[in-house]
């Protein structure tokens, strides 16, 4: 067998290993990303499309930060800004218990930089006549927005191929090993050798890590998606709710994205459907929350598969069996936003040895038991 | 055992009839108010009209189908007015509404009896006010005694062109032309293998005679250009002649259509796969010749199994539920299933010289102008399309499906039922691959819009 030699290899083509790819290529590093559908196909493309800091684990508002600038900078890295928008993101509490969960987040919005305003009951009506009575509170985040999740990663995908990296679709790596000489990992009939490899597989960055003797409870998570047809458009802000069982934001050409609850899957085919249960259960919620949308025709529905841990943060940085093996897989859900700076800070780990975003919260020894 | 039919056309019925006969009562699924599927499909309450006016020599065939859909009803779980937008074919669920009520409901064996839409070119201006498909056109005649306009425009190609060309004479519709692009060279020599479909190619022949005998304006064998149009209306059809030479026609309506293709969106959803076509340039579920599919449970029947025309979905509808009831360890009657099986056959062999008289325009398609819109309920054009082949910062795509998901053809509310072929043939030249190597617009569901209110979760 012939192998063909490259500096990095890097498996699964979502947001987090594409942009590797490209921070790679642009800083001279030969690599080569592996996936086995097309770039982008699961959870990076088919996901709600939120660029949202607001919420997160304060683990991982650092790299949200980093990931922020990278969005601002798309058109110029990756020739389109994939529909990204600042509208502002509008979490709203429901009821007392919520309420008292967005106000504590201020404070860890503040440590963090991130610019947050808590809207009260009399004001949040007023600003957003069309909230329904089931809204009570709201805390806006006027830096976060929502993009196209459909464009991000084709589009990383074409700026990192001229940069020099190389992608190959269609390539489901079918064998891993490792030895003095580096990585060696077959997909679609080619074998490929590299002293590193960046596992940025999703769900499926489980069977990888263990490969490596690093076994991580990471399940299959489906997001249930819907989209109405084209409504006026009424609503400037992403909508969110404490507890996040319903999301929704329209685009300015008037469909209303809504998401919440889970489909089913099968990631051994892979295999994933919306579930008709859960998509009247979200629309009921979104209705409670904007009530305008009662009635409004759903014309599609979709989810895909994505990895969650169960402490609901990824698994980011270097492995402990293996050395010249990193992780980025797990986002739980969330990772569209974080994607383009998880690239850039696994390429920081490659070529500088470093990085300064703090990732010992991520670290993979949190489930294999051995410390970092 | 909980058998599920969907649809009440003449694949239905006569599945239905089958299934009744052997002492089973379906749930019995039909999107209109009172089945019949498209090509039987009655007037509503308190518009009477003549069946032979409506359905000409149709009507004695018509007439049978009615009776039987009406005493059927009662033998079964009769769901009127119930769009099926979706089908889980692991946990073996149908999804219904009906009005704004949603409800699930379980099956065992489902038999899909979905029927066709028209096939469309996007031909520049076809989304003007005033341009409508062969199909509505004719159903617009049907079911409300009206036409589409006072001086129409009849553009396509097959049967069902020169079908309602007839019908809109017979109705006192004036019609300005009748321009088919295939030529009549072509159709002729076919003709000698169209001799086998009998009665029914003798009907066609006649249509075609008849329209051809009243002195109405036809053209064949012409590439449209544009519909011209007005803000509010149709104003004209500019076309080159066969010959070469640029010519139009003045009309306040156009109706088209190039054949018809399945609806096979709950086969799709329930997991069938699909196979090009060459001859009918469509997808088609994968079936054997009792409507068997590779999904256990799963059998279809009818125009959405792949065309074959109502006498052949009648056929159909009746094989296939013999299929499921040999499968579900039913007595069924030998002789009746051969003779099904070999007047299915000779209607193929028919089917087939019909698709090569009327062949789909392929080229025509692949050729629209980069300005005409392909996608009309997300605005695509065809230039767009093409542009995934090219530059795009995205970079090419080389599936139809990851064109749509970056162009958004497709994506609105018809799903890309409409303008899923000839978007395919636009990306498919575009990047100089076959048709059938782009693959296929996926399903998803619903089926058609579904209106979600807030009692619906309840």
């Amino acid at each position: 067998m012939t192998w063909i030699e490259t500096d990095v290899l890097i498996i699964g083509a979502g947001g987090a290993g594409t942009s590797a790819a490209l921070h790679l290529a642009r800083r001279g590093v030969r690599c080569v990303l592996l996936e086995r559908g097309l770039v982008g196909g699961q959870a990076s493309g088919v996901n709600y499309g939120g660029v949202r800091q607001q919420g997160r684990h304060p683990a991982e508002l650092p790299i949200a930060r980093r990931s922020m600038t990278l969005w601002h900078a798309l058109k110029d890295l990756a020739g389109t800004d994939a529909e990204f928008t600042v509208s502002g993101h509008l979490k709203l509490a429901r009821d007392a218990a919520e309420e008292a969960d967005l106000i504590a987040y201020m404070e860890i919005a503040k440590r963090h930089d991130l610019p947050l305003r808590l809207i009260g009951r009399n004001a949040l009506h007023d600003d957003y006549p069309w909230l329904g009575p089931a809204a009570l509170v709201g805390s806006l985040a006027p830096e976060d927005g929502s993009a196209n999740p459909r464009l991000l990663v084709p589009a990383l995908a074409r700026a990192a191929r001229a940069a020099g990296a190389q992608i190959r679709e269609h390539a489901e790596v079918t064998a891993f090993s490792h030895d003095r000489r580096g990585f060696q990992v077959i997909a679609n009939g080619t074998a490929w050798r590299a002293p590193w490899l960046i596992n940025t597989a999703g769900y499926w960055g489980g069977a990888v890590a263990a490969a490596f003797g690093e076994p991580v409870p990471v399940t299959p998570l489906n997001p249930n998606m819907m989209v109405t047809e084209p409504l006026p458009y009424f609503m400037e802000p992403n909508l969110g709710v404490v507890g996040g069982n319903v999301y929704l934001r329209q685009i300015p050409r008037g469909n209303v994205v809504i998401g919440g609850g889970n489909g089913t899957s099968d990631p051994a085919v892979p295999w994933s459907r919306p579930s008709a249960e859960e998509t009247r259960a979200a629309m009921a919620l979104a209705t409670a929350l904007v009530p305008r949308l009662s009635g409004a025709n759903v014309i599609r529905t979709w989810t895909g598969i994505d990895g969650e841990m169960p402490d609901h943060i990824p698994v980011i940085g270097e492995s402990h069996t293996t050395p010249m093996l990193l992780h980025a897989f797990g986002f739980s859900g969330h990772g569209f936003q974080l994607g383009p700076g998880v690239g850039q800070i696994l390429s920081e780990l490659v070529i500088d040895g470093r990085t300064d975003v703090p990732l010992e919260p991520f670290d993979i020894g949190r489930w294999t038991g051995k410390a970092a | 055992m909980k058998i599920a039919v969907v649809g009440a056309g003449p694949a239905g019925v006569r599945a239905v009839e089958r299934l009744v006969a052997a002492g089973l009562r379906p749930m019995w699924l039909d999107e209109a108010p009172d089945g019949g599927g498209r090509v039987y499909q009655r007037p509503p309450p308190g518009l009477k009209r003549d069946p032979r006016t409506l359905y000409g020599f149709e009507a004695k065939r018509a007439n049978a189908l009615h009776g039987a859909l009406d005493a059927l009803k009662a033998k079964t779980h009769w769901r009127p007015d119930t769009l099926v937008w979706n089908i889980d074919p692991r946990a073996r669920t149908l999804e219904l509404l009906h009005g704004s009520h949603q409800e699930t409901v379980g099956f065992d064996a489902a038999l899909l009896c979905t029927g066709a839409m028209d096939r469309i070119i996007p031909i520049p201006g076809w989304t003007r006010p005033g341009v409508t498909t062969l199909g509505a056109a004719q159903i617009a005649l049907k079911t409300q005694g009206c036409a589409i306009g006072e001086r129409v425009a009849l553009l396509g190609t097959g049967p069902l062109l020169w079908l309602l060309a007839y019908q809109y004479l017979k109705a006192g519709v004036r019609i300005a032309a009748v321009l088919d692009t295939t030529a009549f060279a072509h159709k002729a020599k076919a003709a000698p293998a169209l001799m086998g479909g009998g009665a029914v190619f003798a009907k066609g022949l006649y249509y075609m005679a008849a329209v051809r005998a009243r002195g109405v304006k036809i053209y064949e064998g012409i590439e449209p250009l544009a519909i011209e149009a007005t803000a509010e209306r149709v104003t004209g059809l500019s076309f080159r002649t066969r010959k070469g030479y640029p010519c139009s026609v003045r009309c306040d309506a156009v109706a088209m259509g190039w054949g018809l293709k399945p609806e096979a969106q709950l086969a799709d959803l329930a997991g069938v796969p699909f196979r090009f076509d060459d001859l009918q340039h469509a997808w088609i579920p994968e079936r054997d010749g009792a409507g068997r599919t590779p999904v256990a449970g799963i059998y279809l029947a009818g125009d959405g199994a792949g065309i074959g025309g109502a006498e052949v979905a009648e056929l159909a509808g009746a094989r296939a539920a013999l299929a499921l009831l040999e499968d579900t360890a039913h007595a069924v009657d030998a002789p009746t299933v051969a003779a099904l099986d070999a007047r299915l056959a000779a209607l193929a062999t028919f089917r087939a010289a019909l698709e090569q008289a009327f062949p789909f325009p392929a080229a025509l398609a692949r050729d629209v102008p980069d300005a005409a819109v392909v996608c009309r309920c997300e605005g695509v054009t065809a230039g767009e399309v093409r542009g995934m082949a090219g530059a795009a910062p995205t970079g090419i795509a080389r599936e139809l499906n990851r064109a749509k998901s970056i162009t958004r053809l497709g994506m609105g509310r018809c799903q890309g039922r409409v303008c899923g072929q000839a978007g395919a043939d636009i990306l498919a030249a575009a990047l100089h691959m076959d048709v059938a190597a782009i693959g296929r617009l996926r399903a998803q569901a619903p089926v058609k819009p579904v209106p979600f209110t807030a009692q619906a979760a309840e």
